[in-house]
């Protein structure tokens, strides 16, 4: 898949819902392509930030988006990997902190 | 800034430098340009390259240091950074 035209559909599908890409263009795109590689290498556009382990089931909370971008971006406003931010946090209205990891250790699997 | 010797430090003064990292991650690009700019020398290991044996054995080094085994994990000499963080890093290089 073209990333440039899955940038747009995936834009169109989150800034409504208040996720907007990191305004620096040239990381988003980096991890726009990296989820293209994720989607070929396992099927599913896991995390680019985060080891898969290749099981969808086990994998299923770090699909992109995943389960932990709202409370990220609510507390931080901007998701681990820095792809899907806040407006505060794109106008730099808020400190650009480092997210940590929020998912649970035990969902670890590989 | 001088060190004891009335020399500026050098940032690649015998420290190891180890980066776990992901190729698909931008954290870890992030690292990796980072260290080059710093004109130091690492060694990294793409972990999700990486399969079977030689994975798990990675995954368990890399669990000792960072037990949430997230990326990238750094080592600079006897420091662990977990994250990209620019300036934490630049003062375990001592700069």
């Amino acid at each position: 898949m073209d990333a440039r035209k899955l940038y747009e559909q995936l834009r169109k599908i989150h800034e409504p819902k208040g996720y907007y890409f990191n305004r620096d263009e040239a990381r988003t795109m980096e991890l726009i392509e990296a989820l293209i590689v994720n989607k070929e290498r396992y099927g599913y556009m896991a995390c680019p930030c985060r080891l898969a382990s290749g099981d969808r089931e086990s994998d299923k909370d770090i699909i992109c988006p995943c389960v932990y971008r709202a409370p990220d971006v609510a507390e931080f406003g901007s998701c681990y990997c820095n792809l899907y931010v806040s407006k505060e946090w794109n106008e730099g209205k808020i400190p650009r902190d480092y997210v940590p990891e929020r998912r649970p250790p035990e969902k670890i699997v590989f | 800034m001088v060190n004891d010797k009335g020399t500026a430090p050098d940032p690649s003064d015998d420290k190891n430098i180890q980066v776990y990292s992901l190729s698909t991650c931008s954290h870890c690009k992030a690292t990796k340009r980072l260290l080059a700019e710093c004109t130091v020398q690492y060694d990294f290991v793409d972990v999700d390259l990486l399969e079977g044996d030689e994975r798990k054995a990675i995954i368990e080094d890399i669990k000792k240091i960072n037990p949430r085994c997230s990326f990238p994990t750094i080592i600079i000499g006897n420091k662990v950074i977990v994250g990209y963080k620019e300036k934490e890093i630049k003062e375990a290089l001592g700069m």
